[in-house]
């Protein structure tokens, strides 16, 4: 089957979701959607072997040809990692979620069309080589992630997180989109294949510099980096099997894909090394150590997913490094990427399974406070060990993967020292010792998360619930992450072998041409070295300071939440609406009299600009028809008509002066040679007024007694700039024809090939016969919505209406 | 002729658009029909005011002198749809007065309650 179209499955799916639901109720929805990441798992594991050893699958679906926009799959390494990621964690997520979510109180239907969407998207955002579609199926994914957090959509915190992460996720996207389009600008094509191919032609173009710092706002945004990860935290109101997917396995790492897919056309700049590196590490640092403050277990998982991600995102800038060097592959450089894509994988099973525990918790005992849990952990002895084994990964313990990437990590940081290039050989010291700092918080947030949990004193009157051991089926998929994590740390050379080098060479197509070129091999012990030292370093002062955790947490008290990031968004947030709402009330008066005033004033202002930029004010004095008496007299009674309107003072005076002016215009179109307009508008004028005094005639008196109109200079004036506006353009219409008019291929063909003789009928029923058709429509809408009112009654409920 | 038209036109629009800038609904309605009135002519004029014979061709002999058809036909559909617009507007002030006893667009804003 083509590529591309596995990756609208799942969004085909979601169409049948509201049907199951409907009419298989009894049976919980999720095991029909398990199918279908489940199914799409086993599919893609089959192209592992063939992109193991450097091939790659492209399938294009083209879509709007003009613009050269298309649907491309492109399946390589890193693709197909991604892939992975998604459809494995997403079955797993399902199977969760089935037991998490009760099927008889939750709205499962919604829940999982918002989950296949997303999976639809994301699996898109990862295999798009075309940059519009990219950021077609990037947005897309912003949308499922803002829709499911706002899944329990009665609850405010949920609609506020909901409308936080789409508000700053959606802002990076369309900084990425203005990135993208000046990236196709630069290169002529919006394959990002292609792009890479000229990447060191485009490093030279102006726009170059911008393109970079757009596409970085789109990948931080999207992938909660510093200043803009305020919206994970919040995003956390979601469904427990929504944060374990969305906002810590896939959509988060959106971001850090965009910047590993386009390291190549971006990896030669000093600016991407500094920003990807520097933003990713302070991240890193800023968010474990802000972890610390958190009492929501989620809370701390959001704030350690931020640094995570900020690791793995700094691990990509020193990736860059390596395009600078002679010979990095031989050297220690090498390790930046390999760290990224393995820390990634291990990121994912460990903190799969964490959220899994956090959401367990909260269903067993009702409550996700750090501060009222404790001692569950022989309540719950299985939840326990996976959680104790994803926290020590996450610390950085062997038997752990997370043991094997922490340590590569440092391994990549301590390689800058042989990059003397970008004022690095100065300040490359500061990226080891950030990393260390960032690891310590890391080792201490870690245990903070398991042993106030699990350990410690148990307080049941604290608890909303009995807590006891979650369901077994609950329980399979943090079971089998859990299992992983243990696994990876055994064989890590097979998982190096098997997903993590075919992504590098993805990263890094000008250092190996083939996967088996990544020439890494990972071991537990490498004997005695720095990375070994700083490991013991951050178990000793992380564990001591864990001791006496107690004694100085309150110290995060102290911070004023005046001067936050949060804060700064509430008062964006504030300023923009408010701001909004007060200028669009400057204009938006309500008075149909203002509106009516700007459209005529800009009407009148854009046509006569138009007419002066073209120099079209002439009069053609050439081809006028002659001046007769009939017109004239009928024109001065049109006149006459016209000014009794104006000067009325009952209606009725008005009603039939308008009557006066119509039967003037059909006069008007006998004497021009026009019997057909002339007939039609007799009649209808005759109905016409007809209806206006049977509306205004027969109502009650107040509708009667009515003064004359007061003159208001305003209306003049606004009056009197429409009308001369329209006589000039009726002047500069009849003196100049741009074009040759079709009325003559009218007459010529009107006999011969309609086989009609009235040449104004005929192109009523025969040329434009379908406009006719509609005009017709638009007279039966009017008929029906003229019934519509009348039948109307405008249901008046007692105290309903304030001014009763 | 034609340029006698167009000031004639210039005042038919200058004296709808007066009306309809007006508190009242009956003369912003009356506005709209001077309004399609003006159009109407403006069509006309637009497509030149020659040609002495009306535009049908009789027993398949064509004169050369026809008065321009096109602009002919445009008009008649817009008469037939002012028509309707007029009758709907009609219908919905007079509505709009039965319910709440005004035809003073400066009343009818709405509520002021919502913020």
């Amino acid at each position: 089957m083509s590529l591309v179209f596995l990756i609208f499955i799942p969004i085909l799916a979601a169409l049948f979701i509201p049907l199951l639901f409907k009419r298989l109720g009894q049976i919980h929805t999720g095991w029909f959607v398990l199918l279908v990441p489940a199914a799409l798992f086993l599919y893609y594991a089959t192209r592992l072997p063939s992109v193991m050893e450097g091939g790659t699958y492209v399938s294009e679906l083209s879509w709007i040809p003009s613009l050269d926009i298309a649907f491309v799959a492109y399946l390589d390494g890193l693709s197909l990692l991604f892939t992975l990621l998604i459809t494995g964690i997403g079955a797993l997520v399902v199977l969760y979620s089935i037991f998490y979510l009760d099927k008889h109180r939750e709205q499962l239907h919604n829940f999982y069309v918002y989950l296949l969407i997303f999976m639809s998207a994301m699996l898109g955002v990862v295999q798009s080589d075309h940059l519009i579609t990219l950021y077609l199926f990037w947005e897309l994914t912003s949308i499922s992630s803002f829709l499911l957090i706002a899944y329990w959509y009665t609850r405010d915190r949920s609609r506020f997180g909901a409308l936080k992460s789409m508000m700053i996720t959606v802002f990076g996207g369309l900084m990425m989109l203005g990135g993208f389009v000046l990236l196709s600008i630069m290169g002529g094509t919006y394959s990002i294949r292609e792009l890479i191919a000229q990447a060191p032609e485009l490093a030279q173009h102006d726009f170059f510099i911008w393109a970079l710092v757009l596409v970085l706002l789109g990948a931080f945004t999207k992938s909660a980096q510093f200043p803009f990860y305020i919206w994970l935290p919040d995003a956390m109101e979601a469904p427990t099997p929504v944060s374990a997917y969305l906002h810590s396995a896939t959509m988060v790492k959106a971001g850090i894909y965009l910047v590993a897919r386009l390291t190549p056309v971006f990896a030669l700049s000093e600016v991407w090394m500094w920003l990807v590196a520097g933003v990713g590490l302070f991240t890193m640092v800023w968010a474990s150590f802000f972890a610390l403050k958190q009492k929501d277990l989620k809370g701390i998982l959001a704030f350690s997913t931020v640094s995570q991600l900020g690791l793995i995102m700094s691990l990509l800038g020193v990736a860059a490094a390596a395009y600078h060097v002679e010979g990095a592959a031989d050297s220690y450089l090498k390790y930046a990427a390999f760290a990224a894509i393995f820390h990634l994988i291990n990121h994912a099973t460990f903190k799969g399974s964490l959220f899994m525990i956090a959401g367990i918790v909260d269903h067993e005992t009702g409550t996700r406070d750090i501060r009222k849990l404790g001692g569950l952990m022989s309540l719950m002895p299985v939840s326990f060990t996976v959680a104790l084994i994803g926290s020590l990964s996450m610390a950085g313990l062997p038997p752990f993967n997370g043991f094997l990437s922490k340590e590569m990590f440092l391994t990549a940081m301590l390689s800058l020292q042989e990059f003397n290039m970008f004022s690095m050989d100065v300040w490359w010291v500061l990226f080891p010792i950030i990393a260390w700092i960032g690891s310590v918080f890391t080792f201490i947030y870690s245990l903070y998360f398991v042993f106030h949990t699990f350990a410690g004193k148990h307080q049941p009157e604290e608890l909303p619930k009995q807590a006891h051991e979650a369901p077994i089926g609950m329980l399979i998929s943090p079971v089998f992450l859990a299992a992983l994590v243990v696994l990876i740390f055994f064989i890590p050379n097979l998982i190096g072998d098997w997903l993590v080098k075919p992504a590098v060479a993805a990263i890094q197509p000008f250092l190996y041409d083939s996967p088996q070129n990544v020439d890494i091999h990972v071991s537990a012990w490498h004997g005695f070295n720095t990375e070994l030292f700083m490991t013991l370093g951050i178990f000793a002062i992380g564990g001591l300071m864990f001791w006496t955790l107690r004694k100085w947490q309150h110290l995060y008290d102290l911070y004023p939440d005046a001067i936050s990031l949060n804060r700064l968004y509430d008062e964006i947030m504030l300023l923009s609406d408010g701001g909004a709402n007060r200028f669009s009330r400057i204009y938006m008066t309500g008075f149909i009299r203002s509106y009516l005033v700007y459209m005529f004033s800009f009407m009148t202002f854009i046509v006569l600009l138009t007419l002066f930029l073209n120099e079209a004010f002439q009069i053609d004095f050439s081809n006028l028809a002659p001046i007769g008496v009939y017109e004239i007299v009928i024109l001065l009674a049109l006149v006459g008509a016209t000014l009794t309107i104006l000067g009325a003072k009952s209606r009725l005076t008005a009603i039939i002066a308008l009557g006066a002016v119509g039967y003037s215009v059909a006069l008007l179109f006998v004497i021009f040679r026009a019997p057909d307009l002339a007939l039609t508008q007799l009649v209808i004028e005759t109905i016409s007024v007809a209806l206006f005094l049977l509306a205004f005639y027969h109502l009650p008196q107040i509708s009667r007694k009515e003064e004359r109109m007061k003159f208001r200079f305003g209306n003049a004036l606004v009056a009197l700039g429409v009308g001369v506006t329209m006589t000039l353009v009726a002047l500069s219409a009849h003196s100049q024809k741009a074009l040759p008019s079709i009325s003559e291929f009218y007459k010529e063909t009107v006999y011969s090939e309609a086989g009609g003789g009235n040449i104004v009928n005929v192109i009523l029923v025969d040329y434009r016969g379908f406009d006719t058709l509609f005009e017709i429509a638009v007279l039966g809408i009017a008929g029906i919505g003229i019934i519509t009112m009348i039948r109307l009654r405008l249901t008046k409920k007692e105290g309903q209406h304030e001014n009763k | 002729m034609e340029i006698v038209m167009s000031v004639a036109i210039g005042l038919l629009f200058m004296a709808a658009v007066y009306l309809m800038l007006s508190k009242s609904l009956i003369r912003i309605i009356i506005g709209t029909g001077l309004l399609s009135h003006g159009a109407h002519l403006l069509l006309l004029t637009m497509g030149g005011l020659g040609g002495t014979a009306p535009p049908v061709v009789a027993d398949g002999v064509s004169v050369s002198d026809y008065a321009d058809p096109l602009p002919q036909a445009l008009i008649l559909t817009a008469i037939v749809i002012s028509f309707a617009v007029t009758s709907f507007f009609l219908v919905l002030a007079y509505r709009a007065y039965q319910e709440l006893g005004t035809d003073n667009m400066e009343l009818l804003r709405g509520t002021e309650d919502y913020e």
